[in-house]
């Protein structure tokens, strides 16, 4: 079992609490968690990669086990905390820098 | 009684204001989708309970939002817990999808070299007249898009980008479909307006689009100040009762046209300034129109720090100042284009709302004016349903 932590405003948009969890076969990748993030929350398709490119938006970023992921390739393999369920794939709203 | 219903999208949520026929008691609703922009909503004249929201944010994108039962509960479409649960399994996802048709094509850039079209947000929702299910969709960069299918996807009606659009540059305010007219008395014929780009209108639904630019004057912003295309439109406006008669405010300027935009001469007459973003009509009468003279382009705030609406119940050219109720020191807030409404009512109400937070009404066609709400972040857009 996967678990995934959302940022607020796509925990509201899938209207859940808290993370997230998500049955991913393996391989355990970047793009094998988002498309089963999209599958069973539809309403995140397009919020966190591009409809068309599946690009990661430009202000998404990937965090896990204290490592930024977001430039990696989406292949990558996700660390084996995340695959075990010990530690969340998280999904961040880059700082606003404000 | 009747009532009013003002919907307001700002750039920290949406707000509904409600109030009886006599608009002076107001409730307020909201925020809805507190945090993210809401460029624009508004409700179907087929269904007066369903609306639409453009919801969107600079990190995570566009969402379309729909209510049917008039903003008190709100689903992505395609997502209700009924359809949920459907034969068909989950939805798609796809009521945010916005893919340019075919060819994604390129448009000017800054530098002058071509750029490939980009989605970005969906600036304006414009509901069909007669079937809930429909809507047309205007977005940055500038195209636009139609759902039949009460918002679950949308598809684009390309031929616009075929109106010379590889010549359409972006202004500093971005290139978007702001500005989406339906004819009530003709279902084949639209009118749109883009930034920097011009107005245009089809008389196929949409299938091939054409400039309608003839008698806009830019010396200050065109080489070419007579060009087909690069006019910077901020707003258009029509009277249902006569929808070959358009009023405009373009970026300096203030013009009507008489047939359909063939042809258009400029009404500025006796304002201040003839900058400025919203313009509309009088409900009932259709030569009444109303504009908010911004003092240019650099100075994006009320002449003299005083906040006046200006009417014209001549089509334009002669304008009276409207300033009973409103700031007149020490105002220096901006009225976008799509921030100015009017109501149904038989005593016409005229809303706008501000970038300072404050959103007015006038229940009598401009002559007294009061603050709705003062407070709210900046309003972005204004849209009122009368309901019976």
């Amino acid at each position: 079992m996967i678990r995934v932590g959302l940022p607020f405003h796509l925990r509201n948009l899938a209207r859940v609490d808290s993370e997230v969890t998500l049955d991913v076969p393996p391989p355990v990748t970047i793009s094998a968690v988002l498309d089963a993030l999209e599958a069973k929350y539809p309403v995140l398709c397009g919020t966190i990669r591009d409809h068309g490119t599946l690009k990661r938006r430009a202000f998404v970023r990937f965090f896990a086990c204290k490592e930024d992921l977001s430039l990696e390739p989406v292949s990558t393999s996700l660390p084996e905390a995340v695959v075990k369920g010990e530690e969340p794939f998280l999904i961040v709203g880059a700082i606003a820098g404000g | 009684m009747s009532s009013v219903r003002v919907l307001v999208g700002t750039k920290k949520g949406a707000f509904i204001l409600t109030a009886d026929g006599k608009r002076q008691n107001w409730s307020v609703s909201g925020p809805h989708f507190a945090g993210w922009e809401i460029y624009h909503l508004k409700g179907s004249a087929a269904d007066p309970n369903r609306l639409f929201a453009s919801q969107s944010s600079g990190w995570f994108g566009q969402i379309i939002q729909r209510s049917d039962d008039g903003g008190k509960t709100w689903n992505t479409p395609g997502s209700t817990p009924e359809e949920l649960k459907s034969e068909g399994g989950m939805p798609k996802g796809e009521s945010n999808k916005f893919t340019y048709a075919g060819e994604v094509g390129k448009h000017m850039w800054y530098d002058g070299s071509q750029h490939p079209w980009e989605f970005k947000r969906v600036w304006h929702v414009e509901p069909s007249l007669t079937d809930p299910d429909t809507a047309y969709a205007g977005v940055e960069d500038a195209a636009i898009f139609k759902t039949t299918d009460g918002g679950k996807t949308w598809k684009e009606l390309s031929g616009l980008r075929r109106a010379k659009g590889n010549l359409w540059q972006p202004g500093a305010g971005g290139m978007a479909v702001h500005t989406i007219l339906l004819d009530p008395k003709n279902a084949k014929r639209i009118y749109v307006a883009i930034s920097a780009g011009g107005a245009f209108r089809t008389d196929d639904g949409g299938v091939t689009w054409k400039p309608i630019t003839r008698g806009l004057k830019s010396p200050f912003e065109l080489p070419d100040p007579d060009a087909e295309v690069g006019h910077c439109v901020h707003r258009m406006t029509l009277h249902p009762s006569r929808p070959d008669v358009l009023f405009m405010q373009k970026h300096w300027d203030v013009l009507r046209t008489d047939n359909a935009g063939d042809q258009w001469n400029e009404v500025s007459g006796n304002l201040p300034t003839d900058f400025g973003f919203p313009i509309d009509v009088h409900a009932h009468e259709p030569e009444t129109i109303y504009v908010v003279p911004i003092t240019s382009d650099s100075l994006h705030y009320p002449p003299e720090g005083k906040l006046r609406v200006y009417r014209s119940r001549t089509g334009g050219n002669d304008w009276e100042p409207l300033s009973k109720g409103l700031p007149q020191k020490d105002c220096y807030v901006n009225i976008l284009r799509d921030a100015m409404a009017v109501d149904q009512m038989d005593s016409c109400g005229i809303y706008f709302g501000t970038t300072g937070g404050q959103v007015y009404c006038s229940p009598d066609g401009g002559d007294n004016w009061h603050a709705i709400v003062r407070d709210l972040p900046p309003v972005y857009s204004v849209e009122v349903q009368t309901l019976k």
